[in-house]
């Protein structure tokens, strides 16, 4: 084994004999971004709502509760879709979501919500890592759209503006502390803070 | 044997009175009946424009004491299920305190035997039954309603002169 690890070093460690500098330098920039390019693009393809409603159990449950709501359907026409809350913009957090997303392929794989008896037994549980997620990154993902330094109390209703004015200006509450199930039904909510 | 036949004298004579009343209630003229839909009956009309709910959170009067109070604001989206009362995440007695809403009368924690239970009575628990929101909207038909105190005030000011 260690004798493999040296000799593959020894191999990096020499200069080359068969390649030219300006060969190994132009082509290992291209292959990169060949590469990266390839990557990124695969990262978005996995990154559409067409791919994530592939799947029986998100195009039969919470693709359906989603489409009578505002973020699907309204007045001028700007949607919602999967990734927009679902999956974070920043590209660092994006790779870490996506990481943790190998766990919905094992759940795809043995089927742990292929039917909707198994997703109704399951909705609290998933419902509850969304909530925890969007608790902990100060619900950046409504943040993305929904930008607190721009928003017009006047324009509110009195409910909604008191409420906006106190409690979420003073960094009390995020916006999912009152606005959970509102793109998909809640799970039965008993013992949730705030139902 | 006789009182039987006096029976059907009597359910012959019932069923023609019935027959009477079935005759005058056909005799409605035609234009009086199709008041809400204003079209033939085999002709699509254009749906009237929809109105927005009012939605400016302050107490409307009830019409009479025991009215169900309607609903000041939009309940769009807001799901009341099984799993679910929205309505109580602010109209519950315990989440007044944040939300500043009006709690649910007493009432609604009470079984048919005024017996009071701990959480919302399930007769009462589908809160739409009886409250709803509001529209800014033209009365479909005319409603010639009095509020009592309207006519309490009619009567002792007759009872004057």
């Amino acid at each position: 084994m260690l004798d493999k690890l040296k000799k593959i070093w020894q191999v990096l460690n020499r200069p080359s004999v068969h390649y030219s500098l300006g060969f190994l330098t132009l082509g290992g920039f291209v292959a990169g971004v060949i590469f990266w390019g390839g990557f990124n693009t695969a990262l978005e393809a996995t990154n559409k709502e067409a791919f994530c409603i592939g799947c029986h159990e998100m195009e039969n449950n919470v693709y359906q509760e989603l489409q009578s709501t505002i973020h699907f359907t309204n007045r001028s026409g700007v949607r919602a879709t999967c990734p927009d809350c679902h999956v974070p913009h920043n590209w660092t957090d994006k790779i870490a979501r996506k990481m943790q997303a190998s766990k919905e392929v094992w759940g795809k794989v043995f089927g742990t919500i292929n039917t909707r008896e198994k997703f109704e037994n399951k909705r609290r549980e998933l419902a509850e890592h969304e909530w925890a997620r969007l608790k902990a990154n100060d619900s950046l993902e409504c943040r993305n759209c929904h930008n607190f330094t721009y928003m017009d109390f006047t324009r509110q209703s009195p409910r909604a503006a008191q409420m906006h004015s106190t409690s979420l200006a003073s960094g009390e509450k995020t916006c999912i502390d009152c606005h959970k199930g509102i793109a998909h039904h809640l799970p039965d909510m008993a013992g949730v803070e705030g139902f | 044997m006789k009182t039987f036949k006096l029976v059907s004298a009597f359910s012959v004579l019932a069923f023609s009175t019935l027959m009477m009343t079935s005759v005058t209630a056909a005799s409605i003229p035609e234009d009086r009946i199709d008041t809400l839909r204003q079209a033939p009956i085999n002709v699509e009309p254009n749906p009237p424009a929809m109105q927005a709910v009012l939605n400016k959170d302050i107490k409307e009067m009830r019409n009479y004491p025991m009215q169900p109070p309607v609903i000041p604001h939009k309940i769009d989206g807001y799901q009341l299920d099984l799993k679910v009362n929205k309505c109580m995440s602010c109209h519950a007695r315990h989440r007044t305190g944040d939300s500043q809403a009006p709690m649910v009368s007493v009432t609604h924690y009470m079984d048919r035997d005024n017996n009071f239970l701990a959480e919302l009575s399930p007769r009462r628990y589908f809160c739409t039954q009886c409250h709803v929101p509001q529209l800014d909207a033209k009365l479909l038909v005319e409603n010639d309603f009095v509020d009592m105190d309207h006519l309490i005030k009619a009567n002792t000011e007759q009872n004057k002169h």
